[in-house]
This record gives structure tokens, C-alpha cells and sequence, in this order.
């Protein structure tokens, strides 16, 4: 008797609808990530080494990360607020502010990175107050960091906030019949339940902007081994007609991003089975 | 002091809360203007930023920019590659969801694992892996040009660039909600004698369309100003293969600011509309998934 693949159903299509799937999945992006994978395996080993570690390209990994994760971190503190603030207070306006989060979202990145260049430029909006300070945003990695701060907002923010919806009122009335301050209620009851939430915005964040290009290379003005970002270091390879080491640097990139990928598989599933 | 201040619940409603369960209110106060200055700074200020630009030398100069011959061969071919792209993986993300939500086999999650990757795949990336594949020095470059086919520099890159970006994106709404709504009412519809493309027109669609729509849009927009992934493959030729973000780039680089901006506003608006509609098509898909999912409660 063959294994049984799948339960029976009386619905048809599937045969249609999953062959489909699996032609197009395949053709699309199975074959193609493959070929990048196989191209950057026929590099000789000392070559790959080389072209991942040297000094240029080591300085991208290290602002790349760097102002990745304080971006996130930034996010997370501030996101917080914001989904707080949304979830929990009414105020005018309320739907048109939990509609723009989404922008950062829904805006194409070269705009924002315009945008952001424009504003952050000694003679800009923001930039004009930060001057006189001796602040230098556009063109230095601050630059970096605010421009993956505007990714990553959404981010934390939809992730916290169905955690915070779906609390239950009884157990911070509990709380507070006990006599626990609302400051306590806070850390130790409500916090610790929306940790994993947190943890999965952050690394949601971290994540897009490890990848991260269009909103960056304006703002940070590509000066090499201070404001080049990884992402850029593979363009500027491929315009040298370099595909070897474009595709070495790349291979680091994604196993960069499926670590992050895993981490936050494992933080939902670790937070599934402590939640029931 | 017996405030009561509403509280946002899952099921989308409000509801009261007492002094117990809510903080005073110059802590309310104090949380609500640091999100909104946070936001603010972040989103509001870059937003009408784009606008100001634009319109920084007036009216006519604006319009000037935008009936420029580049830029208007970049907005046809923006819209050329939306063309193309959103309907393929408008049935893609149908035909996935449909399988994978309406059966049961082995291997499902892998596979949703799989149709989410180009999410954590860096949009660079995401144009190398073509450039590798028909570049000049790729697996198939020789032969294709050989053959006369060009894909990279060309906008068959460009298109096959953003059908991978934008890959997950109907498909990713679809299932969610094609899983909680069930089998039943299809196994009901087949039971009374619809045929299998009926079920799907007359049951299945119905129920379904406004994650659709909202899916088609969450594509088009990210379709639109996809920039990353297109400027690798693109190879920035004037008025041939520049896409809307690709002209704003060229020009910004011209120190053609202005024109920049009026490029950028038009993509600022598309992003403005999108939000609406999400916002919209949310609203309108709670109220299709809630009284089936949460069922009913009366309180």
C-alpha cells in the first residue's frame, strides 16, 4: 500500500492548483536561488575566503549589523509606545495615525530615501536644528540608522499589537485587587507576556534591514569603509562585472537572514507552547 | 479618580476600563505624545518632505517634470510591468491558497516556508540571482544572446525581478484567511451538484474577495516601487528601461531635485492610496472572517 500523501477530499483542483504551485515556485525562485548557491560553490574555496573577508567588505558586515540591530533596537523601545498608545488610548484621529504606520510599508524605498537625504541635509527640516549641535546625519552612519529606523516601524508595532489586544483584562484587574501598582502590573504581568511579540518585531526588523537598499544609499552617500552597506557592496561588484565575488557576499547575506529567519521560527514556537 | 478610558479587544470593539486596569492620565498623556512625536519625525515629516520638494518651484515647473519624455516612458513602463506582474501572481497566490488551505498533505508548512522566502530575501539579492542566471557571464547568458533574447538590461529582467519580490504577497493573505473560513460551504456546494469551477466562482470567491483585493493591492504597490532588486537588473537605460524609482534615482543623481521629488510625489500619492485601501479592505475582512472564526458573542 503507498503512503497516503494526502487525506481525501471531495473538493477538487488540487492536483491543478498544487502542480501549478509547484511549477511556478520552483521556476521562479527554487531554480534561481539554487543557481546562486551552485555559482558561489564552483568559487574556490581561498577565493570565496578571500572575497568575503576583505577589509571593504568586512567594514559593510559591521555597519550593516551595527546600525541594523540599534535601528531595531530604537523600533522595539519606540514601537512599543506606539502600539501601546494605539491599542490602549482612544484619541482623534486614532485610525488615520494606525493607518500611516503601514507607510514605510507601502512607500517605494528610493523615495524615502530621498526624502530622508532631503530632510537630514545640513540645510533641511531636521538637519538645520542638528547642524549647529556639530550632528551630521546624511553621509555618516547615523544616516544608515535612520533610514533603517523608518524600515523597521512597522514592524514591531503589527507585531505587538495583536499581543496587546489580545490580553486579557481580568488578569491586570487581578493584579490590581492584590494591590500590585500599575507599574508593577506592568512589568511583571503584562510585559512578560508580550516578550516573545517584542522579540519577534525586533528580529522582523533586524532582518529587513540587513537586506535593506533603496532608503539607505541616499541618506548614507557610499563613502567606502565608513557608509557602504553590504547590499551595496554586491552592486558595486556586479557593475565591475566581478559575479564570483558578488555571488560569495551574497551567499553571507542570505545565511545572515535565514539565521534570523530560524531564530524567529523557534521564538514562535517556543512562545506557542508556553502560552498554552 | 474613576476615569473609565476605552480599550481596543481583538474582535475590534472598545471597551471600558477603570482607574484599576488603566494609568493616570498624565502618563496617558505623556505615552501618547512620544508615539505621535516619534511618528511624526519618522513618517509625517518625510512624507510631506516628497510633497514640498516636488513643489519647491512651483506649479508649472511640477507638471513640467512629469510630461518630461523620460519620465513619462518611465510611468508607461511601470505600468507595463504592473500589467504583467500583478495578474500572475494574482492567480498564483489563488491557486497556492486554494491548495493549501482547502486540502490536507504532507509537507504543507515546508511549503509555506518556501513561498515566504523571497520576503527574507535582500531585494539586491533578488536581482543578482537573475543577473546570474541570463547575465552575459551567467548559466544561460551566451546562449540567450546567441539567440537574441535579452532579459537582463531589458525589461523582461525587469518583470521576472519583480514577479520574485512580489512572489508571497497575494498568496500570503489568501491562506489565513482561506483557512479559517473551512471546507464546509465548498463540500456543501459540491454535495448539491456545483461543478468544481462553479464552487469557486459562486462560493469560494465571494468569501474571499476582499482579502484578494487587498492582496492584488499590498502587489501592485510594492510592484510599482520596487527599487532594489529592478536597478540591479535594469541597467538604468534611459527611457527604455528605467521604471518610475529608477527615474526618480537617475535624476536625484543629476542633481535634477526637483524633478526628482515630482517623480517621487506620484509614487507618494499611489503609496497614500494603497494605505486607504488596506485600511479599508482590514475593516472589510474582519467583518467577513469574525462571526465564522470568533462566532458569535453576546456580550
Amino acid at each position: 500500500m503507498a503512503i497516503q500523501l494526502k487525506q481525501r477530499s471531495v473538493l477538487p483542483g488540487f492536483g491543478l492548483t498544487m502542480g501549478f504551485t509547484l511549477l511556478y515556485l520552483s521556476l521562479l525562485v527554487l531554480i534561481p536561488l539554487a543557481a546562486l548557491v551552485f555559482k558561489s560553490a564552483t568559487i574556490p574555496w581561498r577565493q570565496f575566503y578571500a572575497a568575503v573577508t576583505e577589509p571593504h567588505v568586512v567594514a559593510s558586515y559591521k555597519l550593516t549589523f551595527g546600525a541594523s540591530a540599534i535601528a531595531a533596537t530604537i523600533n522595539a523601545v519606540f514601537g512599543l509606545a506606539v502600539a501601546w498608545v494605539l491599542v490602549r488610548y482612544p484619541f482623534p484621529g486614532r485610525n488615520v495615525v494606525d493607518a500611516m504606520v503601514d507607510l514605510p510599508f507601502a512607500m517605494p524605498t528610493a523615495v524615502s530615501g530621498i526624502a530622508l537625504t532631503a530632510i537630514y541635509a545640513p540645510d533641511g527640516w531636521i538637519g538645520r536644528f542638528l547642524d549647529p549641535l556639530g550632528i551630521k546625519v546624511v553621509y555618516t552612519p547615523l544616516g544608515v540608522m535612520v533610514a533603517l529606523t523608518f524600515i523597521g516601524l512597522p514592524f514591531v508595532v503589527r507585531t505587538l499589537q495583536p499581543a496587546l489586544e489580545d490580553m486579557d483584562m481580568e488578569i491586570e484587574e487581578a493584579a490590581a485587587s492584590l494591590g500590585a501598582t500599575r507599574l508593577q502590573t506592568f512589568v511583571r504581568v503584562i510585559f512578560p507576556a508580550i516578550v516573545p511579540a517584542l522579540l519577534t518585531g525586533f528580529a522582523l526588523a533586524f532582518a529587513r534591514a540587513l537586506g535593506e537598499y533603496g532608503s539607505v544609499v541616499f541618506i548614507s552617500g557610499n563613502l567606502p569603509m565608513k557608509t557602504q552597506i553590504t547590499p551595496l557592496l554586491i552592486i558595486t561588484k556586479l557593475e565591475q562585472y566581478n559575479y564570483a565575488e558578488a555571488a560569495a557576499i551574497a551567499v553571507v547575506t542570505l545565511t545572515a537572514s535565514f539565521l534570523v529567519l530560524l531564530f524567529i521560527n523557534l521564538l514562535q514556537w517556543w512562545s506557542r507552547r508556553y502560552a498554552t | 479618580m474613576a476615569t473609565a478610558v476605552l480599550t481596543k479587544r481583538a474582535s475590534g470593539g472598545w471597551r471600558k476600563t477603570t482607574a484599576a486596569t488603566t494609568e493616570p492620565r498624565w502618563v496617558r498623556w505623556l505615552l501618547t505624545s512620544v508615539a505621535l512625536v516619534f511618528l511624526g519625525l519618522f513618517l509625517g515629516v518625510p512624507l510631506l518632505a516628497v510633497f514640498a520638494q516636488a513643489l519647491d518651484r512651483g506649479w508649472s515647473v511640477y507638471v513640467q517634470s512629469l510630461v518630461d519624455t523620460d519620465a513619462l516612458s518611465a510611468i508607461r513602463l511601470t505600468l507595463l510591468v504592473a500589467l504583467i506582474v500583478v495578474p500572475i501572481n494574482t492567480v498564483f497566490g489563488v491557486a497556492a491558497a486554494w491548495a493549501i488551505a482547502k486540502f490536507q498533505f504532507v509537507g504543507k508548512s515546508l511549503l509555506i516556508t518556501f513561498i515566504d522566502l523571497p520576503y527574507s530575501i535582500s531585494p539586491v539579492i533578488s536581482g543578482l540571482i537573475f543577473v546570474m542566471l541570463f547575465g552575459m557571464q551567467g548559466w544561460c547568458g551566451p546562449w540567450l544572446d546567441a539567440h537574441g533574447i535579452h532579459i537582463i538590461f531589458a525589461v523582461w529582467g525587469i518583470v521576472l525581478a519583480t514577479l520574485f519580490v512580489t512572489f508571497p504577497f497575494v498568496a500570503r493573505e489568501l491562506i489565513p484567511l482561506m483557512q479559517a473560513q473551512g471546507t464546509e460551504e465548498e463540500e456543501a456546494a459540491r454535495v448539491l451538484g456545483a461543478s468544481g469551477l462553479q464552487t469557486f466562482w459562486r462560493v469560494t470567491l465571494p468569501n474571499i474577495k476582499w482579502g484578494l483585493l487587498y492582496g492584488i493591492i499590498l502587489c501592485n504597490a510594492r510592484t510599482m516601487g520596487e527599487f532594489g532588486a529592478v536597478s540591479v537588473v535594469s541597467g538604468h537605460i534611459r527611457g527604455e528601461t528605467n521604471t518610475m524609482p529608477l527615474q526618480v534615482e537617475v535624476l536625484y543623481n543629476e542633481y535634477n531635485i526637483t524633478a526628482a521629488f515630482a517623480v517621487a510625489s506620484l509614487l507618494a500619492v499611489l503609496s497614500l492610496i494603497t494605505l486607504l485601501l488596506k485600511s479599508v479592505l482590514q475593516w472589510k475582512t474582519s467583518q467577513q472572517v469574525v462571526p465564522e472564526e470568533l462566532g458569535y458573542t453576546g456580550d
